[in-house]
């Protein structure tokens, strides 16, 4: 591993990424603070949160075909930070809306995920999302074993699909679509590139 | 105040075109680049210079609410107004480009006297009143704004609607030059919205010039907009052009676009949930901290000793 390939391996690498992810929550707690995030502070958290959630699982998705394309097999080493950080930003989006929104009433939010099917999608979502990070440490590798591991994260394409539809459901009232439209060709192009590998190896 | 002037050489001044040109540039990077930051992009029109449009305090009842008054920042920066785009923030960047001036208003349909009101004649038609209204959006959160206009009432008294003007129609502007939103086919265009005839007759509708003590911004609906103040938001169109007198219920455009979410009564109504959320309470932008409870949705928003006979009898469920 010498040359540029090396450089991904750099010691500084993953603290770096770490800082990073952290971006989008230090300039939303700054804008917070000092009432940056327009007349609806909160509508803006919830929404932005949101926003980076789905980015997240982009993100998470694009390792693979990047790693592949460019044949940097040391990318592979990000994927696990980018998917926890997702599920960071989906569990303070749940918890922005369930505090923002419903005031944390229990039985209200209970009442809200039943009676709304695109709070139900959001919620299956981040439900997945907790299966995933709670097995992506080391030892729960080894303890489910290898193959069935690999087997139960290939949940991401599930919830990612359902995560962009829960998106969809929420502009679909509003008859907007045009956001949801970019991240459905993003993740049309990142799990189509999955499945033309898959077709061409046979 | 100083009196000498300190002289600018004529070829020193940027002319008008190209600092337009600039402005135009800036607002359209600055959009991209801090659509994040709906607070600081926010400039457009509330740094435009707009003219004073006093009003007389109203007398009509329930016209003047004691709770306090959202910031003029808040109202005119956080608008749904989609020929201007579907962000809440768009519309403070983007209306510049709508001229409110000239402007007219057809009258027409079921009635004696149809007609044209140029802006100016139709500003004069009754005297202004101020009148402060909760508004509350179908979304969930409310404001409390000064408009300035009167009586929806007087006009129609002038067209001398004839017995088939069951409905009032209200048409709105729909020009792609004017507005960038149209692009979109988020709505079918015009804009159009609809009111049963006794109630664009009841006197706490307002045809809407002003707010603030100034005529209206773009991004509110300049230069005339109906506000119902106990309806949801979106039943008071902006930036009128036509009023016409109908016999048939006509089709308000959010009920085309999903007849189940918006219903053609549209009334505030803490009973009745819309499919994808609760409407028992509402968030008053700028009052309510981040963190606070949100407060109760009061049934048409407040009015309802002023306007609830007009539904007498009405199932509210199923008339939503």
């Amino acid at each position: 591993m010498a040359g540029p390939k090396s450089r991904w391996l750099h010691p500084a690498a993953k603290p770096l990424l770490f800082v990073i992810c952290l971006l989008p929550l230090a300039y939303l707690v700054w804008g917070a603070a000092t009432d940056k995030l327009g007349a609806n502070p909160a509508e803006h958290l919830i929404r932005s949160l949101g926003d980076w959630t789905l980015r997240g699982l982009c993100l998470t998705l694009v390792i693979t075909p990047l790693r592949t394309i460019t044949g940097q097999p040391a990318l592979a080493r990000f994927r696990r930070m980018l998917g926890v950080f997702s599920f960071f930003y989906g569990t303070l989006h749940l918890l922005s809306y369930a505090w923002l929104d419903m005031g944390l009433v229990v039985p209200d939010i209970a009442n809200d995920i039943v009676k709304r099917p695109f709070i139900l999608m959001g919620f299956t979502a981040w439900t997945l999302m907790l299966l995933l990070t709670a097995t992506s440490f080391n030892r729960a590798i080894k303890a489910i074993g290898a193959k069935r591991w690999q087997l139960l994260h290939k949940l991401i394409y599930v919830l990612v699909l359902v995560g962009l539809a829960h998106f969809i459901w929420m502009r679909a009232g509003k008859n907007d679509f045009a956001e949801p439209a970019v991240y459905g060709a993003v993740l049309a192009v990142l799990l189509g590139w999955r499945v033309w590998r898959k077709v061409r190896q046979g | 105040m100083p009196r000498d002037i300190p002289k600018i050489a004529s070829s020193e001044i940027t002319p008008l075109a190209v600092y337009q040109g600039r402005r135009d540039w800036l607002t359209m990077v600055g959009g991209v680049a801090l659509a994040g930051l709906p607070g600081s992009a926010a400039f457009a029109q509330t740094a435009a210079k707009l003219a004073k449009l006093p009003g007389v305090k109203s007398a009509v009842a329930g016209a003047m609410v004691l709770d306090k008054q959202t910031s003029v920042q808040d109202a005119t920066s956080y608008n749904n107004y989609y020929e201007f785009g579907t962000d809440k923030a768009d519309p403070v960047r983007t209306a510049g480009s709508l001229k409110p001036r000239p402007w007219s208003v057809t009258v027409e349909g079921e009635c004696n006297k149809p007609g044209v009101f140029d802006l100016d004649a139709l500003m004069k038609l009754s005297a202004m009143e101020e009148r402060i209204y909760r508004l509350r959006c179908v979304e969930g959160w409310s404001m409390v704004i000064p408009w300035v206009g009167y009586s929806l009432a007087e006009l129609i008294k002038k067209a001398e609607p004839n017995s088939r003007a069951k409905y009032v129609e209200f048409v709105t502007l729909a020009d792609k030059s004017q507005m960038p939103g149209l692009r979109s086919g988020v709505l079918d265009w015009p804009y159009t919205e609809g009111l049963r005839i006794d109630e664009a007759m009841h006197p706490l509708v307002l045809l809407t010039f002003g707010m603030y003590g100034e005529v209206l911004p773009n991004q509110n609906g300049a230069p005339v907009r109906l506000i119902t103040p106990w309806k949801y938001g979106f039943k008071s169109a902006k930036s009128i052009v036509k009023i016409r007198f109908v016999e048939k219920q006509p089709v308000s455009s959010w009920t085309q676009s999903a007849a189940q979410e918006y219903g053609f009564y549209s009334n505030v109504n803490p009973k009745v949930d819309h499919p994808r959320w609760s409407q028992a309470s509402e968030r008053r932008i700028g009052e309510d901290g981040l963190f606070a409870k949100k407060r109760p949705t009061l049934m048409f928003n407040g009015y309802e000793a002023q306007v609830g006979q007009l539904y007498a009898g009405m199932d509210l469920k199923k008339f939503y």
